[in-house]
């Protein structure tokens, strides 16, 4: 029985974790919402440094051949700080399209430039107020191009390709693009995380290359979501662990009525759910990794349960976050809010809440899988 | 990562297994269904007793308590293997837990070698049956506020008083017992721990009937009850230190609630209609569902974490502190979901249908989130013991017991 990680994941963790510390990715995640920026690039560079963006690209494309595993360490590192990159994009999203669906020619020209960050990719898939479904996709491939409009795409700015979801003749199929040709017209939407970037990028006959089978690709974004769930999941439960944290830290120093507030039942409970929660999200994330690092049956069904808890985890453990701290977790000057709007994007980014419920109860349909 | 034993456990597992298809029935669908523990049941105790003696006489009783108390020096991975085997066959249960669970271990780190030796032995091989005595009418959550009285006579103590809620204490034949020696000192220095036979003149045992209609629970009055001091346990005073090593392992232990579960709630979903719609269909269900699934799966995973962590040889995070909270509430959810489903006809119980395994969740999952520590002291734990949040304020610090206020 090990539903944990190995001594060698730990260690890079804590590696992990020192690095940001000492950046300091809180404080330039603060630095990237107070200005006109979407990420902080010396960071970003500083962790393509690192090798991290080339973690799960196997060594004959100069990356570092790892496992799911590896990532799922880092993931919760970079959620616990908020890092302001566009790692969940490129890697959860681009970089496992790329390693699962890519032709040996598109692997070839595209990893080992996602290793040494001359490639930065995102996945394109939202086009309307409507939860996207392959009945609803309009963005048009045809004789290899690419045109129509998708919208919330995160990170396109800084990215230099997306696979984008397309209708493909009767079937849709996941392409890529190259998002600097001229043919792509890239702009900034308001969003609710001033330290996150999202687009509406429109194709007005952009070149395209089908990636994966082409009747497949709506199944094949399916696993690609399933994949980025364990892996967002992560990073959910490392910022709803930050967030146990300081409100942790807050109860026990803010004195009310002469005492600590921790000290009220009302607080205890409070912070006890948010445990309950966090605890219940880790483990079912540890068990959606298991699943994701051996490609077992069970990876739908432990996608969306990791998915569900985390979401549930990140989202409570923020939000009760900012109550325990009063007034002062309402003001731009407390991280709270850093914490509060990640977690709804980490949370939408991917679908969601009832979207994921959903899923999970139709893969429990589907495998009639038991407890 | 992976979920297999290591070879040392699966040679432990395979042992286990074998013994156990000697011995017992595999569980069928039929036959597994969580029983509660039936008063006055003497089939039950018998054949509890009878399964209870053929474990000890193999050496499965008590695996992890040493060979000369009957055990085998199991490690902790090694019980939770044999509990999870043993729990796969159909054999009685609900007669010793308490005693083996609670009062084992508090002989066993405080009795005299002597008694030790008488009293050990006995618990392991079921000829003779402890229980608790610890709660009282007044002192549930606050047990140290406890007001069952001991007053020093000689060689021996007087006890009167009222304990409440002991499970078990008609067919014991021991108890434990905590009570207070000096109503003068503050609350939890005036109370000293015994443990005394059930039989003793004076002890009176009356059922309590809970609102299931069933009775597992006991008052025990306690009317000039003479208690020898050589059956102290621990110093006059040393009672709430005592009382605290069995408490925490109760608390803790409680664990997963049996009954209907997110499985369960699915397949009924799949049964019923309305208005012409399955109600798996309907989009509230699905979201009831997906949630009860995903904490389900969370306390899973939860276990199969402390597991990995004892199989390694290391000793668990605090995680599974949060196993009786979720599980108590998710079955009371369960239950009322299940009901809701029949809609005006679901207040309807029928022994002979299955569906009545919902109304008996929704019933005794309100027990169940109090028993063995309520919702409110496990989170009170987490909270302190887990998050070190300070302790709440208290109204009866450095007062005599006495001279705390008590509402009456």
């Amino acid at each position: 029985m090990n539903l944990d990680f190995s001594d060698d994941q730990k260690l890079l963790k804590e590696e992990a974790k020192k690095f940001l510390t000492k950046e300091d990715a809180l404080k330039i995640n603060r630095a990237v919402m107070d200005s006109d920026k979407t990420y902080d690039h010396e960071l970003w560079n500083k962790i393509v440094g690192l090798g991290w963006t080339g973690i799960r690209i196997p060594e004959e494309y100069q990356g570092l051949g790892l496992s799911h595993l590896e990532l799922c360490v880092i993931a919760e590192e970079l959620g616990r700080q908020v890092a302001p990159v566009p790692f969940s994009s490129s890697v959860y999203l681009f970089t496992e399209t790329m390693i699962e669906f890519g032709s040996e020619e598109q692997k070839n020209s595209i990893l080992p430039k996602l290793v040494t960050g001359d490639v930065i990719g995102t996945l394109a898939i939202a086009e309307t107020n409507s939860a996207p479904s392959k009945d609803n996709i309009s963005v048009a491939l045809k004789d290899g191009k690419l045109s129509g409009t998708k919208i919330a795409v995160p990170d396109a700015e800084v990215a230099t390709h997306a696979v984008v979801v397309a209708k493909n003749g009767d079937n849709v199929s996941l392409c890529v693009v190259d998002l600097n040709s001229d043919d792509v017209d890239i702009t900034e939407q308001r969003n609710i995380d001033e330290s996150r970037g999202y687009y509406s990028v429109s194709f007005n006959g952009a070149n395209a290359e089908i990636i994966g089978d082409e009747e497949s690709g709506w199944s094949n974004l399916e696993k690609i979501m399933d994949h980025a769930a364990v892996l967002f999941s992560f990073e959910q439960i490392g910022g709803a662990q930050a967030s146990l944290d300081m409100a942790n830290k807050y109860a026990k120093e803010r004195y009310a009525f002469g005492r600590p507030i921790g000290s009220f039942q009302s607080m205890k409970h409070k912070l006890a759910d948010m445990y309950v929660a966090l605890t219940l999200a880790k483990s079912n994330s540890f068990y959606g990794a298991w699943a994701l690092s051996s490609n077992a049956a069970e990876l739908p069904t432990a996608a969306a349960t990791a998915r569900v808890s985390a979401t549930k985890a990140f989202q409570l453990c923020s939000q009760e976050n900012i109550q325990t701290h009063g007034g002062n977790g309402f003001t731009w000057e407390y991280d709270c809010h850093m914490f509060y709007k990640r977690s709804k994007v980490l949370s939408l980014n991917l679908g969601s809440l009832p979207s994921w419920r959903e899923k999970l109860i139709k893969s429990l349909e589907q495998a009639n899988t038991k407890l | 990562m992976d979920f297999n034993d290591t070879p040392q456990e699966a040679e432990f597992r395979a042992k286990c297994r074998a013994w156990l298809e000697a011995n017992a029935e595999l569980k069928t669908k039929k036959t597994n269904s969580a029983k509660n523990m039936n008063i006055g049941n003497k089939s039950l105790l018998e054949a509890a007793a009878e399964w209870q003696k053929k474990k000890y006489d193999a050496g499965w009783a008590m695996i992890h308590w040493p060979k000369e108390f009957g055990g085998i020096g199991a490690t902790p991975i090694e019980r939770i293997i044999w509990a999870q085997e043993e729990s796969k066959f159909n054999v009685p249960k609900g007669v010793y837990e308490i005693g083996l669970g609670m009062a084992g271990p508090v002989m066993m780190e405080y009795a005299t070698d002597e008694q030790k030796e008488r009293y050990l032995p006995p618990m392991a091989e079921g000829k003779e049956i402890w229980c608790q005595l610890f709660s009282e009418p007044s002192a549930g959550s606050d047990v140290a506020g406890l007001r069952s009285k001991a007053v020093q006579d000689g060689e021996n103590w007087i006890v009167n008083g009222q304990k409440v809620w002991t499970s078990g204490a008609h067919f014991s034949d021991f108890g434990i017992l905590v009570v207070r020696h000096d109503p003068g000192l503050e609350k939890h220095k005036g109370l000293t721990f015994f443990f005394v036979d059930m039989k003793s003149p004076g002890i009176e045992v009356k059922p309590i009937k809970q609102l299931t209609g069933g009775s597992s629970f006991n008052e025990v009055y306690f009317n000039d009850v003479v208690i020898p001091d050589s059956q102290r346990l621990g110093e006059i005073g040393d009672g709430w230190k005592v009382a605290i090593t069995t408490l925490m392992n109760e608390r803790l232990a409680v664990g997963d609630a049996d009954g209907v579960d997110a499985n369960e709630a699915f397949e009924l979903a799949k049964k019923h209609d309305k208005d012409g719609e399955q109600l798996i269909d309907n989009n509230a269900v699905r979201e009831s569902i997906a949630d009860w699934y995903c904490e389900a799966s969370g306390l899973k995973n939860t276990k199969l974490r402390t597991m990995s962590a004892l199989s390694r040889g290391d000793t668990p995070g605090p995680e599974a502190s949060i196993t009786k909270i979720v599980s108590a509430n998710k079955l009371q959810a369960i239950g009322n979901f299940g009901m809701d489903s029949s809609d005006m006809s679901g207040m309807l119980m029928d022994e002979k249908s299955d569906f009545i395994k919902f109304q008996m969740a929704w019933m005794g999952a309100a027990g169940l989130r109090i028993a063995g520590g309520t919702d409110e002291i496990l989170k009170n734990i987490i909270a302190e013991r887990v998050l070190g949040l300070p302790q709440e304020a208290r109204a009866d610090k450095g007062l005599a017991f006495k001279d705390i206020p008590s509402g009456s």
